[in-house]
């Protein structure tokens, strides 16, 4: 985003900036909200006893019956966060597993610090006070049995749900301390005792999900199952066009159709829309099925507006054009014109990467109840927060009035951060004057989605005569998620821009940046692994054609241009403004060679990357650090006498810090891996006159398991080094490696994603 | 007024008989297991069991099943511990959970069918049933397991 230099329009960004939640661009923020967090909370408390509970921490409960209640306040989207955040706290009080409960907190940002559950920062940012707030419960419940005992507390010791006096044997359950430790003043956090690596007994160890059991049998319950007695069903017609209104609308028939109660025009908020809706009409019944049968009899029309122009291939000339002259620089090294001029060898590449859609198997769906002057929202939300914040103002409240439960969310990958069908679902409770339930088709969902961005992605590379990169020039040309929440953005932010680009750790001496202008005319959004897509796509595809032209093997070219394992000072990178680093200053989490290196080396070994493979299979690889985590991946891909691809094997190696939930990391990198094939070989979304082209999962391709590789080996580097994001890093490398791979099967180089029908045989 | 039996019990149905069976499930009886993903049988979330076949409950109008048997997820096993379903914990499939119902619902049908699928035949039948979280090789995994144990 492109901060604007008038102080009232620059408050009004950063607040917007902030409310986006993905670009927190106030350092050391995440960090004093945990100390907010950790304090303790008084005894109001709903399940247990009040008179026998304790609550040292806002993420711990310990009742009357020994029960403790992890309360979590990540949203729950299929990372494990629920079983995670509960193996963390669980593991320094020393809870016996079959005594914790997990219950999800509601939005509030006063006692949890940030929910936003987003930007793979729920372990990095939490990791630390979780683990603080079971250490100190259970030191309490230490202190309590000493001061019973009457023995030094050095004496006694926590074990599986009770305190032990160690020289006699003397043994008192959690239960029975409750009474005496919540008595008791929580300790400083300077006191706090954290265990050791060696004596962890959930960390780093395999647990079952806490919610396996409610996914296999039908019991899970996600916003769109949410219920109330009385509710009606709502679904919306919204503008095809961002930043189109209605122009006419004549609803008797829908209003004919059986169970349907009211047609209700909604307005929508002119773009930049932000987190609010897009407006339109909106069917209320008393089931599901009437409304969808109303809405399909709505006789309307609309005035379009600005994009009513929005094309998709006039787009990318426009990209193209503005790919021709240069762009905003962002960072400098040497001189890459003059070393252009002079390299033995010179390669010019443009890439080209589309819109993707989010498309969580659960379509967004909001319930909403306002009575008394109060709000009540049950919703999948990756951010409870901006969503109270966001309905407070649509509804003319003070937040205090908004209550946001939250629910299970049926995938989120970005999209369910943004608050706009909660905001439809809030708006329209308070019209009807009853619980209303807004639901989502799926063709709602894919053509009003906050679209990942559309990249053009221009590439210069010189080699000298033997083979070494001296030059690199990236200008990187694409609508930025700025355009959501501020006029006027042409230009990538530093955030953006830090998410592969500005942050690239390779030794060429002369290397530069640039962002070029590129208008948004659809809602962009941050989708999983956000700007990393385009940025690793063109850098790690053209790393391939650069190693090609220089008669390189690629890991060997990479592990050349990556350079020895060192730690980049981050002021020594030509940087324009400072490197932005996801939240983090460089100082805790610096760019570290070694472990790009680290990972490359351990995922080509694994992959058997020296042995030789029969025509017609090939290898790539690609290794991008993001969200402060190291991954490499390799893939093998197959083609067939017909041009059929298949995958039979992909290597993962992650270094993502310290693991708490090592199978669930595994979980992840697979999960990633299929969805950045996915995104490779069909994800596009295209724009004719403005309208989303694609409506469904028949024209909006993702993978399907007869698609997916046969086999996804992960490997985790073991650390001690900080947590750090495990959501998104497998997404970037995913693209280029499997472009690479084809291209080392059938000297076909692609530059446009997806591949389709590239190849000119199926993709199966 | 259709009757229709739902999980072993019978019911009246005197709505609209273009309703889909996903609707009338989730709306009318609140069995909620059964998902909405996609509206147009192209994502198999909804997948339910008709007279032991698996269909997808979003396109099956209720009028087409007066008469017949539905099985949706909560009616698969009395106690949840249906083959299939434990192999899915054992294998820690899920992830978001949300297409899970509809996955088992699917792989219970197969393995009905098919006791001992090839890995081809697996891909076939559950190529119908989309998860966006990328579980595919764990529920390839849990399929082995469950036809294994089935066989034993």
């Amino acid at each position: 985003m492109t901060a604007p230099e008038r102080p009232m329009e620059r408050r009004e960004f950063l607040r917007k900036l902030a409310a986006s939640g993905l670009v927190i661009a106030v350092s050391g923020t995440a960090c004093r909200r945990l100390e907010e967090a950790f304090k303790g909370e008084d005894d109001d408390d709903e399940l247990g006893d009040p008179r026998a509970s304790f609550s040292p921490a806002a993420y711990v409960r310990l009742d009357g019956t020994g029960t403790v209640t992890v309360i979590c306040h990540r949203s729950e989207m299929g990372q494990g966060v629920r079983t995670s955040v509960a193996m963390a706290v669980a593991d320094e009080l020393e809870a016996d597993w079959s005594r914790v409960r997990v219950e999800q907190a509601p939005g509030d940002e006063k006692t949890y610090g940030s929910q936003n559950t987003d930007g793979s920062r729920s372990m990095r940012d939490f990791l630390p006070a979780l683990r603080q707030a079971g250490a100190a419960t259970r030191m309490m419940l230490e202190a309590a049995a000493a001061a019973r005992w009457k023995v030094p507390v050095g004496e006694v010791q926590a074990r599986q749900h009770q305190v032990v006096h160690t020289p006699s044997g003397r043994r008192l359950s959690y239960a029975t301390l409750v009474p005496a430790a919540k008595a008791l003043e929580v300790p400083a956090k300077e006191a706090i005792r954290l265990k050791t690596p060696a004596q962890f007994r959930f960390i780093g160890k395999e647990i079952p999900s806490i919610d396996a059991w409610d996914m296999t049998t039908g019991r899970a319950e996600y916003g769109m199952d949410a219920r109330r007695a009385g509710m009606r069903i709502a679904v919306i017609a919204r503008p095809p066009v961002y930043g189109g209104r209605l122009d006419k609308l004549d609803a008797a028939d829908a209003e004919k159709v059986p169970g349907v109660e009211k047609v209700i025009r909604l307005d929508g908020t002119p773009p930049p829309s932000a987190f609010m809706p897009l407006g339109g009409v909106a069917v209320v019944a008393r089931n599901t099925w009437a409304a969808l049968q109303g809405r399909e009899r709505l006789r309307l029309s609309w005035r379009d507006g600005a994009n009513a122009a929005y094309d998709s291939t006039g787009y990318r000339e426009a990209l193209q054009r503005s790919a021709a002259q240069t762009g905003r620089i962002v960072r400098n090294q040497g001189d890459v014109r003059t070393a252009l001029s002079r390299a033995a060898k010179r390669l010019e590449v443009e890439y080209y990467a589309p819109h993707l859609a989010h498309a969580p198997m659960e379509p967004p769906a909001a319930l909403a109840v306002v009575e008394d002057g109060r709000c009540e929202i049950w919703a999948p939300t990756q951010n409870p927060q901006s969503a109270r914040d966001t309905v407070a103002k649509a509804l003319g409240m003070s937040a205090e009035k908004v209550k946001v439960n939250v629910t299970l969310l049926g995938g989120g990958f970005g999209r369910k951060s943004k608050a706009d069908f909660i905001v439809e679902a809030a708006v329209l409770a308070r019209e009807v004057g009853a619980p209303v339930k807004v639901i989502w088709t799926r063709e709602d969902d894919i053509r009003h989605d906050y679209y990942h961005t559309v990249a053009l992605e221009h590439m210069e590379g010189g080699l000298d005569a033997e083979g070494k990169v001296t030059a690199w020039l990236h200008r990187s040309v694409l609508p930025s998620i700025g355009s959501t929440f501020m006029p006027g953005v042409l230009f990538q932010s530093s955030s953006e821009m830090g998410q592969g680009v500005t942050d690239l750790p390779f030794a060429i001496p002369n290397l530069r940046a640039e962002s070029g202008a590129a208008p948004a005319h659809t809602r962009i959004g941050w989708y999983r692994s956000v700007i990393n897509i385009p940025h690793a796509f063109a850098i790690h595809s053209f790393v391939d054609e650069l190693a090609h032209a220089a008669g390189k093997d690629t890991r060997d070219f990479l592990l050349e241009l990556l350079g020895p394992a060192r730690v980049l000072d981050a002021t020594q990178l030509g940087l324009v403004g400072k490197l932005w680093n996801y939240d983090r200053s460089p100082e805790e989490f610096p760019i570290d060679v070694g472990r790009y290196r680290r990972v490359l080396e351990l995922a080509t070994e694994k992959a058997g990357w020296a042995k030789a493979l029969p025509e017609g299979r090939g290898r790539g690889v690609a290794v991008h650090r993001s969200f402060l985590s190291y991954v490499a991946t390799v893939i093998e891909v197959a083609v067939d006498g017909d041009r059929r691809l298949t995958i039979p094997r992909v290597d993962v190696a992650v270094d993502a810090g310290m693991i708490v939930h090592p199978e669930r990391v595994r979980a992840q990198m697979e999960g990633a891996t299929i969805m950045g094939l996915g995104n490779a070989l069909y994800g596009e979304i295209t724009f004719r006159n403005g309208r989303v082209v694609q409506s469904n999962f028949t024209d909006y391709r993702v993978m399907r398991m007869d698609a997916a590789p046969r086999e996804i080996h992960v490997h985790i580097v073991p650390s001690t080094a900080p947590a750090t994001g495990v959501g998104e890093p497998g997404v970037p490398p995913v693209a280029p490696a499997l472009c690479n791979a084809i291209f080392a099967a059938t000297k076909r180089r692609i530059r446009t994603l997806p591949i389709g029908n590239k190849l000119g045989g199926a993709v199966a | 007024m259709i009757s229709i039996t739902v999980n072993g019990r019978t019911r009246q149905f005197d709505g609209d008989g273009a309703m889909p069976l996903l609707w009338y499930l989730r709306d009318e009886l609140a069995l909620t297991g059964t998902k909405f993903g996609c509206g147009v049988a192209a994502c198999g979330a909804c997948t339910v069991h008709v007279d032991g076949r698996a269909v997808r409950a979003c396109v099956t109008p209720v009028a087409s099943l007066a008469g017949r048997k539905v099985t949706t997820i909560e009616g698969l096993d009395p106690r949840g511990n249906h083959p299939v379903q434990r192999a899915w914990r054992a294998e820690n499939v899920p992830q978001c959970g949300y297409c899970q119902s509809g996955q088992i619902m699917q792989a219970a049908a197969l393995l009905a069918e098919t006791p001992r699928p090839s890995e081809e035949q697996i891909d076939r039948a559950m190529a119908g049933n989309i998860c966006r979280c990328g579980t595919y090789m764990r529920i390839r995994e849990a399929i082995r397991a469950a036809a294994g144990e089935q066989a034993s």
